[in-house]
């Protein structure tokens, strides 16, 4: 076997190159193309789906709303002329400026408001949604991978926590709480709602702990935080990823729920939540103070959602 | 784990005790890994809480052998008689039940992780399948790479890179591929990426675990030639695991018949495949494929009945003796030992090897009876 030592590629022996082993070397010209990735595949995929442009851009707007509001109106959210209290209707000729959506019952815009809560609203998504991935996460990389007790007592946690009533738990918890900023919604929302990404997490681990590039780590003697570093969570996050994109949405829509029950953020705070919860109660004079905000959930809400779908098709392969 | 039981100081002795034995040289054909009464039992247990131990899965059950310097021994058996949990055995990856593994001398079965971390620079292992062996994540670069990140001793940092390329070479990559990704190779030229990573340590040791079964037949013989080039040319002991007899014969200078986690026979290629004793070999032998039908006509097919028997509840004294047509009374009692059967002692033939049968006999299925 004299060609044992070649590959086909640089092999200019016609005959040579049907070798099986070195046919299927991807593309004609090696050295120009990219290497691809998992994620390099599902970025390609994902830039072709109307649904991830769409609620892509949609999400980008959101961001940029929730960073610089004073971009997109410059009426004060909190600026109330009693003299417009309920007989503000919405003038949809105005777009754009303070008289838009019309005056909520105190006489404040309600497209600045509508403008202006979206901050606290996409705050309290992104942060639950980090804090209960890296907590699940870690709970769920931990117990998947070391099995046998850890594996039992996190496991056992995990579905008591799993088993309290998720609104309930968190207006019990918040309850406890005089001063309720963004962050302490966001942490009580966050401490009740780990438990699905832990799970997700610890079935993706123990799949991924029994491939073979696991053993091989092992058998060169890794240390176990480089094993579960480069090997299991770069392998395992992809499940995560998806569940936690899609449950953003869920915490933008609990924190406003939190607030309709008046156990969320405090009035003082210009958020979806709070307006909708004060829109309710002159929802008979004034429909437009609780439409829009309530609108404006919907559409952030749905856009994380269909970003998650959209990433679970691309991330995979047996969908795509 | 040992380590947890063993104060700082007696770690150290023992790491210093594993490298004094590791630096003997050992010279070519004499035994550089010992294994002896090998056991490795799987529980089986029953209840969420509170687990009881209700049996035991005897994967490996008493297992002895030795791998000389510069030899290939090859291992053989039916999926599931205990060829991989040898390996994974070997190369630590289960803790044995019972029984040792000395390497020149050192018994690495109950070593603490620092001297085990010293022992796998020496024992490395290829893995069956090329498609899950490689992280998909990393690059070969990487891949390869991971293990003087892992053994910063071995290469010096800004050497890594060369030193990756080289192997790529070695094993017939191009080395230009070291930023690729896994999936952009296919089956045969992955699995030379997992023999580049067995070799980056410079082992003495490397434990094969069917390192060709997944690939083309075309492919496999590539594989094989490269591997048989490579223990020539850095002087490596090979334990090859593999069901595909043929191939056992072709690189092997000794070769071991494994039934039901106990060896049945073991011997040179020529005592297993031209003078088989053990019934069990012969009936494998004589499932062999013959390329010359004018041959097939007249060899001798042994047709085995029944199943293997379940791990878990073997049978009592001969394990085989449930589909050995030579089986007597004397098989169920009395457990036949692995030992050159006594009508062979002192006899100069090939049939005088190590078999594990109260009633060895040779019998030639390979070549046509006429």
């Amino acid at each position: 076997m004299p060609d044992v030592t070649k590959t086909a590629v640089e092999n200019a022996d016609p005959m040579a190159a049907t070798a099986a082993d070195a046919a299927a070397a991807t593309g004609p010209a090696p050295q120009a193309e990219k290497a691809r990735s998992l994620w390099g595949d599902a970025w390609r995929d994902l830039r072709r789906n109307p649904y991830f442009v769409v609620s892509g851009i949609l999400i980008l707007l959101l961001l940029l709303i929730a960073v610089f509001p004073g971009l997109f109106t410059s009426a004060s959210p909190t600026y109330a002329d009693l003299r417009n209290h309920y007989l503000g209707k919405p003038e949809y000729g105005k777009v754009f400026s303070a008289e838009w959506l019309g005056y909520d019952g105190q006489g404040r815009s309600v497209f600045a408001r509508v403008i202006y809560g979206t901050r606290a609203s996409i705050t309290v998504g992104v942060s639950v949604t980090v804090l209960v991935t890296v907590l699940g996460g870690l709970v769920g990389m931990i117990a998947g991978y070391f099995g046998g007790w850890v594996d039992t007592i996190l496991s056992r946690l995990t579905d008591v926590f799993f088993a309290v009533p998720f609104l309930l738990g968190t207006l019990v918890v918040l309850n406890s709480f005089t001063d309720r900023t963004v962050w302490v919604v966001s942490g009580a929302l966050a401490f009740l709602g780990w438990t699905q990404i832990a799970r997700v997490m610890r079935g993706s681990v123990i799949t991924i702990k029994q491939a073979d590039y696991v053993h091989a780590a092992q058998a060169l003697g890794a240390s176990t935080s480089r094993i579960l570093m480069k090997h299991i969570l770069p392998n395992a996050v992809a499940p995560v990823i998806v569940v936690a994109t899609i449950a953003l949405g869920g915490y933008i829509s609990a924190e406003a729920t939190l607030s309709y029950l008046g156990l969320g953020l405090p009035t003082s705070v210009v958020s979806w939540g709070q307006d909708i919860s004060g829109g309710a109660q002159q929802i008979r004079t004034a429909q437009h103070i609780m439409l829009y905000p309530s609108i404006m959930l919907s559409i952030t809400v749905l856009a994380f959602i269909m970003l998650g779908d959209a990433v679970r098709n691309a991330l995979d392969p047996k969908l795509r | 784990m040992a380590d947890v039981t063993k104060n700082d100081e007696a770690v150290s002795d023992e790491v210093a005790a594993v490298e004094a034995a590791i630096a003997k040289p050992v010279e070519r054909g004499e035994p550089i890994l010992q294994v002896r009464n090998l056991v490795k039992h799987f529980p089986l247990t029953q209840g969420i809480l509170f687990k009881k131990q209700v049996g035991a899965v005897k994967a490996v059950d008493g297992i002895s052998f030795d791998l000389y310097q510069g030899e290939t021994l090859g291992i053989v058996g039916e999926s599931g008689c205990g060829k991989s949990t040898v390996a994974k055995l070997l190369m630590n990856l289960e803790r044995a039940t019972a029984g040792e593994v000395f390497y020149k001398g050192q018994d690495i079965t109950k070593l603490s992780r620092r001297a085990l971390k010293a022992v796998r620079r020496n024992i490395q292992m290829v893995f069956q399948d090329p498609y899950t062996s490689l992280n998909p994540r990393m690059t070969v670069g990487d891949i390869i790479g991971e293990t003087y990140d892992i053994h910063p001793e071995v290469a010096p940092k800004g050497d890594r890179r060369r030193k990756v390329q080289e192997l790529l070479d070695v094993v017939g990559l191009n080395p230009e591929y070291i930023n690729r990704y896994p999936h952009q190779f296919s089956g045969g030229q992955r699995q030379r990426i997992g023999i580049a990573r067995g070799l980056a340590l410079n082992p003495e040791i490397i434990i094969c675990d069917e390192p060709v079964s997944a690939l083309d037949v075309s492919v496999q013989a590539q594989v094989i030639n490269l591997m048989e080039k490579l223990q020539d040319e850095f002087n490596l002991s090979y334990i090859f695991i593999a069901h595909d007899l043929s191939i056992v014969r072709h690189i092997s200078d000794r070769v071991g018949v494994m039934y039901l986690g106990k060896m049945a026979e073991i011997g040179t290629d020529t005592e297993i495949y031209d003078h088989p004793t053990h019934p069990y070999t012969q009936a494998l032998l004589s499932a062999v494929p013959v390329p010359d039908p004018e041959a097939r006509e007249h060899r001798e097919r042994i047709i085995l009945t029944g199943d293997v028997p379940s791990p878990a509840n073997p049978p009592s004294g001969c394990r085989f003796r449930t589909r050995c047509w030579k089986a007597q009374d004397r098989c169920a009692t009395e457990e036949p030992l692995l030992a050159i059967p006594q009508r062979f002692v002192g006899d100069d033939t090939p049939a005088a090897h190590e078999s594990a049968c109260h009633f060895a006999e040779e019998k030639d299925v390979v070549h046509a009876v006429n």
